[in-house]
């Protein structure tokens, strides 16, 4: 029976210069690396793939697979990229994770990089947060001094170089071949897979990309083993990972618990919904996983239980909205963060977003035409699943859930305005603040 | 607006023909470090494009034809990449980036009334700087810091559970030239100075603020409380 919470990755990010290689090293840091390093690149891969770790960064695609995929008879270089790019709207786990722990990631990509043959390896993080970048470069420096990078890292004869490189503002760069695009210097919009980047990815050459949080689970793997990780989680969803929970609960943060643990349960942790409110509505997965209810409470947080409830487990952000939260208003804001975060590759996505937000504008304002509700799902299903990358999809999705289980209040919208309807003050977290 | 309008803020209006810039020998030669760093060259361009705002305060006509220069690209190429990423200004803003996320979370955690309340303060609307060059506001989307809602950056630091009242303050602060540190992270310098930052030079500042908010150690801190752990052995703290 494990814990209902499992530090692992959280466990020293209150410590005192957690950030620093001496801290990690005295809370047992680097041991995976050194156990890796006796083990072929192979069965490194292998305890990865058996151990069931599957992608934390939304698609949730089998880690030690996607790395099994990387043709070893290329005879181009092979890379290692890290995303961590983390733009989704409540998603805010891995900034934490590399501003109080970088060491764990750098120990992460120099196993996995080993793991498939790569030399070169790259952190990609979203250039607006100045300070994870700045605590991953000093930990990613202090490494190549200790000689746990660059040439014959430890004595084993395997060399690695690290980048760690900064974006410039593009949320569309969290998708994996934007990404690529991005780092090879190119506008970030998205390639037509296939090829799949294991193939041909960065510079065309094989290419592993995966999420900081996937990368810096992988060091817990070799150090405690594969039976110690599929001691937690569920058949399908093994393990343990960081859930982030924000808006309108009594404590927001950073939960780490074995996949599989309940919303009920983690809302329960995270002392309830703000003291004398009502649960809404959630996002299980970042804005682009289809909301839930309060009906919806029992689902277990894993790919499956929130597969089966017709969403997804994505980045594991729930978003917390209480009763006083107008559903209009948000999934506004959303469509206008997909409409301004949209790369304008693909026309049903680059169109249909702005054909979305006017709608949307205009049910918020109270000036809905009657019909436009209609309009709006009927718009959302030109888009879904007509475009390269998965952007259109998430756009759609908060728009069809929220109409799914708010239809009345978005009909509300052809008479009278959102703000009206539930006065936009007594949302906030300063609700006795704000002046008349 | 009951029918669609195409609406494209910021565009034109960029003299191209503006050769002013205070990019110099050396800092081509960085320039030119930065590039040879990667496989390719040209994957150092967002780095460098960080670099020619750090030193033009924008990214420049010039910064441009030096950059398409290092990396083997044309000029019209790196304009392409310049105005895909919003990070990058093609005219020069204030000393310090007012960042608020309106995001849909944040917006209705309070972002939205932040907003007001620093437009009103500064006299200005969102996109545009003050008179005296001292501060550009603009909305921002998802910060990756949902737990500190609502989120404002300040040079893109984190400045972690605004209120309308904190950030009066932290105006007035700036203004005045007070020292102000980032609720997790170092001191506040300058827009220009978190751009170097980013286009990796080392400002030494990395051991500077906490190791994590408090949202950040919820978990932790309550499974320490009922003796829940994670990993086996002895350092399960």
């Amino acid at each position: 029976m494990t814990d209902t919470l499992t530090p692992v990755l959280t466990r020293n990010w209150g410590t005192d210069r957690s950030w620093t290689l001496d801290a990690y090293r005295a809370q047992g840091g680097y041991a995976g690396l050194k156990q890796a390093l006796t083990m072929s690149p192979k069965a490194v891969t292998d305890l990865v793939k058996d151990a069931g770790l599957r992608g934390r960064g939304g698609a949730g695609f089998p880690t030690g697979l996607k790395w099994s995929f990387v043709p070893q008879d290329n005879p181009n270089p092979k890379y290692l990229v890290v995303n961590g790019d983390e733009s989704e709207p409540g998603t805010c786990k891995d900034i934490p994770l590399m501003m109080a722990s970088p060491h764990t990631l750098v120990e992460g990509v120099i196993i996995s990089a080993y793991a498939i043959n790569a030399h070169t390896a790259f952190i990609y993080i979203r250039g607006e947060v100045a300070h994870p970048i700045r605590r991953v470069r000093a930990a990613v420096r202090e490494a190549y001094a200790a000689g746990l990078l660059g040439a014959n890292i430890l004595g084993s004869g395997y060399d690695l170089e690290l980048i760690v490189h900064a974006g410039a503002g593009a949320y569309i760069c969290g998708e994996e071949t934007a990404l690529l695009n991005s780092l090879a210097g190119l506008r970030g919009q998205p390639r037509l897979r296939p090829p799949f980047p294991a193939v041909a990815g960065l510079y065309a050459s094989p290419t592993v990309i995966n999420n900081v949080e996937s990368i810096a689970t992988v060091p817990s793997i070799l150090a405690y083993g594969k039976d110690w990780f599929q001691s937690m989680g569920t058949e399908k969803s093994k393990g343990f990972t960081i859930y982030s929970l924000s808006g309108h609960v009594a404590r927001p943060g950073q939960y780490e618990a074995p996949l599989g643990i309940t919303m009920r349960e983690l809302l329960e942790l995270a002392g309830g919904v703000r003291a004398g409110h009502t649960l809404k509505f959630f996002t299980p997965g970042g804005s682009s996983t289809p909301i839930l209810t309060a009906a919806d409470l029992d689902v277990t947080l894993d790919y499956e239980g929130l597969a089966a409830k017709g969403t997804m487990l994505g980045t594991k952000a729930m978003q917390i909205f209480d009763e006083t939260v107008s559903v209009v208003r948000t999934t506004r804001r959303w469509v206008d963060f997909y409409k301004h975060e949209s790369c304008g590759k693909c026309t049903p996505c680059r169109e249909g977003t702005w054909w979305l937000a006017q709608i949307l504008a205009r049910l918020e304002a109270g000036e809905g035409e009657p019909g436009d509700v209609d309009k709006l799902v009927s718009v959302a299903s030109s888009i879904g699943g007509r475009s390269f990358c998965p952007l259109a999809d998430g756009a759609v999705a908060c728009v069809t859930s929220a109409v799914k289980h708010f239809r009345e209040e978005f009909e509300v919208g052809y008479t009278t305005p959102a703000w009206e309807h539930l006065p936009y003050a007594q949302s906030t977290l300063f609700a006795k603040e704000v002046r008349p | 607006m009951s029918h669609f309008q195409s609406y494209f803020p910021d565009t034109g209006s960029v003299d191209m023909t503006d050769r002013t810039s205070a990019l110099d020998k050396s800092h081509i030669e960085r320039l030119t470090a930065m590039a040879d760093r990667y496989p390719e060259r040209r994957s150092a361009l967002l780095p460098m494009l960080h670099y020619v705002q750090a030193v033009d305060g924008r990214v420049s006509p010039v910064g441009i034809e030096i950059c398409a220069e290092i990396v083997g690209a044309t000029s019209a190429e790196v304009s392409g990449v310049a105005t895909f990423y919003t990070q990058f200004r093609r005219r020069a803003g204030g000393k310090h980036h007012i960042g608020i996320c309106t995001t849909a979370l944040c917006a209705v955690m309070g972002g939205d009334a932040l907003v007001e309340t620093v437009e009103r303060k500064l006299g200005i609307q969102a996109d545009e700087t003050t008179p005296d060059g001292l501060f550009t506001l603009e909305r921002i989307e998802c910060n990756a810091a949902c737990d500190f809602a609502p989120v404002m950056m300040v040079n893109w630091e984190f400045m972690d559970n605004m209120t309308p009242d904190k950030a009066e303050q932290l105006l007035d602060d700036l203004a005045a030239g007070r020292v102000v540190h980032s609720t997790r992270g170092p001191e506040i310098t300058s827009w220009a100075d978190t751009e170097a930052v980013l286009a990796g030079l080392d400002d030494g500042r990395a051991d500077e603020g906490p190791s994590a908010g408090g949202p950040s150690l919820e978990g932790v801190r309550l499974a320490a409380e009922h003796g829940w752990t994670g990993v086996p052995g002895k350092d399960t703290k």
